[in-house]
């Protein structure tokens, strides 16, 4: 048996309470009925905690700045591009991604909670997971953008996408100025998560240094 | 239908993105594991669990908590406890007596000693 899970409660340095308890339950009868393996567990909480990220989408997004046809294909059909990079659906969701340009701004909520592409952004941040930004998103994209930064001018087309269990957005952000003729490698370094929700742009290189 | 002009300046104040842990507890990645790993199995689909996840939202809304994004596991796990009963996974008298027999172990162990549950 493993001990794993005991660790995690003497870091908490209190007795189990509340969901604590009740999660401790429920794995507890799972594992004696063979459904789940405390292993199994382990490695999807490493893997969301530490494998999977941001940095996976920064790749998707620097491969199709710098591969036309690369970029056709994840614009026409995303999760067999995305799987060609090596970051497959885990929940066979469908997925699509959409492309900013000078004149269509495009942003990513979920409505219903926390529906995020989880294989290449990790989880999503408490923002987007909040009631505010999941309202407010669909009523007030201007202001919601405005206020994490980002000020657009009004003759710029925001669309706010509204994700489902099924289906999954990704925005692909505009290449900044100033980038000509580097490596995907170092335009991957750029490109942020909340450039990928469709929050922020990716900045120029002097600015993003700066 | 959504007003056409809501109040805007009424809308609550978006959080901002604390960069911090992507579970605030040990719990919440316990949780979303479990949920994962018995989707893979096959007990249930996505959509099922979406349509749970949506369900317990809803419900808490209608009990007027606040929804600032910070509960969210805390419904992730009522939407599986429910989700399992329903499968006839565990049942929900089974959970509960699971969850007392922790508690009862977790408060019979001394501090900083690990928690065992005893099996006869």
């Amino acid at each position: 048996m493993s001990h794993d899970h005991e660790e995690h409660v003497r870091e908490h340095d209190k007795p189990l309470s509340g969901p604590a308890l009740r999660v401790k339950a429920l794995e507890s009868l799972l594992v004696e009925k063979g459904l789940v393996d405390p292993k199994a567990l382990d490695a999807i909480i490493d893997l969301y905690e530490t494998k999977v990220g941001p940095h996976n989408g920064a790749r998707v997004v620097a491969r199709a700045w710098t591969d036309p046809g690369f970029k056709r294909r994840l614009l026409t059909d995303a999760a067999a591009a995305i799987d060609e990079v090596g970051f497959g659906g885990q929940e066979g969701e469908d997925m699509v991604v959409l492309e900013n340009t000078p004149k269509v701004h495009n942003m990513v909520v979920c409505t219903l909670c926390s529906c995020y592409p989880w294989p290449v952004l990790g989880l999503p941040p408490v923002w987007y997971k909040s009631a505010p930004y999941r309202a407010r998103a669909v009523i007030d994209p201007r202001g919601v953008l405005k206020e994490l930064g980002l000020l657009l001018s009004e003759d710029v087309e925001v669309r706010v996408w509204d994700s489902t269990a099924e289906l999954r957005y990704l925005v692909l952000p505009e290449r900044p100025a100033g980038t000509d003729g580097w490596t995907e490698e170092r335009l991957a370094a750029l490109v942020t998560r909340d450039a990928m929700v469709g929050v922020a742009k990716v900045l120029p290189p002097k600015a993003a240094a700066g | 239908m959504t007003p056409p002009n809501p109040d805007l300046a009424a809308l609550p104040a978006l959080p901002r993105d604390d960069a911090g842990p992507t579970f605030a507890a040990p719990w919440e990645a316990q949780a979303f594991a479990m949920a994962l790993s018995l989707h893979e199995r096959g007990i249930f689909t996505w959509p099922e669990w979406s349509r749970a996840l949506a369900r317990e939202l809803a419900d808490a809304a209608a009990r007027g908590e606040p929804d600032d994004g910070t509960h969210c596991y805390e419904h992730w796990l009522a939407a599986l406890e429910r989700l399992v009963a329903e499968k006839k996974v565990v049942a929900q008298d089974e959970l509960e007596q699971r969850v007392d027999e922790w508690d009862a172990a977790a408060r019979a162990t001394p501090h900083g000693k690990p928690i065992e549950l005893k099996r006869p």
